[in-house]
């Protein structure tokens, strides 16, 4: 039987209705939640969007520029804020956060999935990220 | 089996040495190591050594004589140290052999490491996106463990501070002025909480040790530091480790857990046995979750820990009487043997100013590295 095991599936997808979200795997036998679906985990994993919704788990800042490669942002360096976001009965994930102070950031803080520019510059290409919830625009 | 120990152990200072090669470092090292037990090349029947980001270590056989010795490299990451330890000692355990080397060594650019994603089977976006960084991961790991079992930012500077307390009579530690309490709290913030003095670096540096059967020592005359246990083991599920784009729900477990447990039951004791400790402080909010991860206190307990001073060199159980890798800094490859290399000498009672009290007797040591491993050692003399 053929196995495609190298094939990368996206870990952010558009919907019909045109919003996005994450797509990890599930398996439901065992309950198991992974992020990103990676094609080795295909033969144990259904994909599954993930909950778009959730609390900041833990946060820091990254403050100096990471080496390029494997870093594709520009080198005219902002500070950014980075979590993990606790996606309730699924798993946390890794994320920026935006929209938001640090100062303001907390452990618990409700957030919800956003996209914001790629920072390799491709015009179009968005990446993903959380915002705080009560900052949605109406 | 047989009892193993170690004979001989040798370093090549850590830091910064220009126009010295990794592998030129290792070799230093293997030559003082033999010096130590009086023993030449040629009575080394066997070798396992490793660098993770400078080159093979058995080319060190040009330099050292061709002897024709048997010579094994071991690339794992930051356990390739104690990967190396762990496949002497079990193959002298096993009476194939009676005298080995484990070698490592390395020489990292500056600047904080930059892994690239496809080599620890992640998508190239992680990288690409600014995720891939270890400092981001125990930043984040620390921050979750300040805020769940009520560690202070005071625990993380009272860490460092004895770092660089201790480094200063550390012969082969890299930064050895002491720094005050309040630089380190005053100094840049690198990755919340995390400041730069709460930071380990990218370094140099290569450390030999010789091991040898207890009778084979006894022929030789050498000191001998029983090895009572040499464990490396990766994450097990549910576990919260470096470059993890997500983390399950129900976090339990590490890879450092793993190990240690499985040190203390093949040597027969525990903590509470233990007289010095060196364990990994990548950065300061480590040095913290590994007490526990170790079982040499309860969650939690750190910041009183810390407050009484029961981690200085005079307190109920040094932790990282060298410095540890906050002064001595990281090259990967020789960083476990370093703790090894460090507990040994506090062991023989060589140690100097730095000598812990009271006659030390049981040491163990601990290195945690990506992508969730971690390699454990108990030494007894």
């Amino acid at each position: 039987m053929d196995q495609d095991i190298t094939g990368e599936l996206p870990h952010l997808v558009l919907s019909e209705d045109g919003s996005y979200y994450l797509q990890g795997g599930h398996n439901e036998a065992l309950g198991k939640y992974v992020f990103p679906l990676m094609g080795g985990d295909k033969e144990f994993f259904q994909p599954v969007p993930l909950k778009r919704q959730g609390t900041v788990w833990s946060f820091t800042v990254q403050r100096f520029r990471p080496k390029t490669p494997p870093y594709a942002g520009p080198d005219d360096f902002i500070p950014y804020l980075v979590a993990y976001v606790d996606l309730p009965g699924q798993l946390k994930v890794e994320a920026r956060l935006v929209d938001i102070e640090e100062e303001e950031v907390e452990i618990g803080l409700p957030v919800e999935l956003t996209v914001i520019p790629d920072i390799n510059g491709t015009p179009g290409s968005v990446m993903h990220a959380f915002r705080p919830l009560e900052k949605r625009a109406v | 089996m047989t009892d193993v120990g170690i004979i001989g152990v040798g370093i090549h200072p850590f830091g910064r040495t220009e126009g010295r090669s990794g592998i030129d470092m290792g070799i230093y090292a293997v030559r003082e190591a033999l010096s130590d037990c009086n023993l030449n090349w040629e009575d080394v029947q066997f070798a396992y050594g490793g660098s993770d980001a400078s080159g093979n270590a058995d080319t060190m056989v040009k330099q050292l004589g061709l002897s024709g010795v048997q010579f094994v490299n071991v690339k794992n990451g930051c356990a390739t140290g104690g990967s190396a330890l762990y496949a002497v000692a079990s193959t002298i355990k096993a009476g194939e052999y009676d005298v080995g080397l484990a070698v490592g060594f390395d020489k990292h650019p500056r600047g904080a490491f930059n892994p690239l994603p496809e080599e620890w089977g992640l998508p190239d976006w992680y990288g690409a996106q600014g995720y891939m960084l270890t400092t981001q991961f125990f930043a984040m790991k620390i921050k979750r463990y300040m805020h769940d079992f009520n560690i202070s930012d005071m625990s993380l500077g009272r860490i460092s501070e004895k770092s660089f307390a201790n480094a200063e009579h550390a012969e082969h530690a890299w930064r050895r002025s002491p720094v005050s309490f309040e630089e380190i709290m005053e100094s840049p913030m690198v990755n919340d909480p995390l400041r730069k003095y709460m930071f380990c670096s990218p370094a140099e540096g290569g450390v030999a040790l010789i091991l040898a059967s207890e009778k084979k020592a006894r022929e030789i005359g050498a000191p001998f530091i029983k090895l009572d246990a040499a464990i490396m083991r990766t994450r097990p599920q549910g576990s919260f480790e470096v470059f993890a784009p997500s983390i399950e729900n129900d976090i339990d477990g590490s890879a450092t857990r793993l190990a240690s447990q499985a040190a203390f039951d093949l040597a027969g004791i525990g903590p509470e046995d233990f007289d010095l400790a060196q364990i990994q402080d990548t950065d300061a909010g480590t040095e913290i979750i590994h007490m526990a991860e170790n079982g040499l206190c309860a969650d939690g307990e750190q910041e009183q820990w810390l407050a009484e001073g029961k981690t200085l060199l005079n307190g109920q159980l040094p932790i990282n009487t060298d410095g540890g890798c906050i002064a001595c800094g990281e090259p990967i490859g020789a960083s476990g043997l370093r703790q090894v290399y460090e507990n040994v000498v506090q062991l023989r009672g060589q140690a100097g100013a730095r000598q812990v009290q009271n006659d030390p007797r049981v040491a163990y040591s601990h290195v945690y590295g990506a992508p969730g491993v971690s390699a454990v050692t108990i030494l007894r003399k």
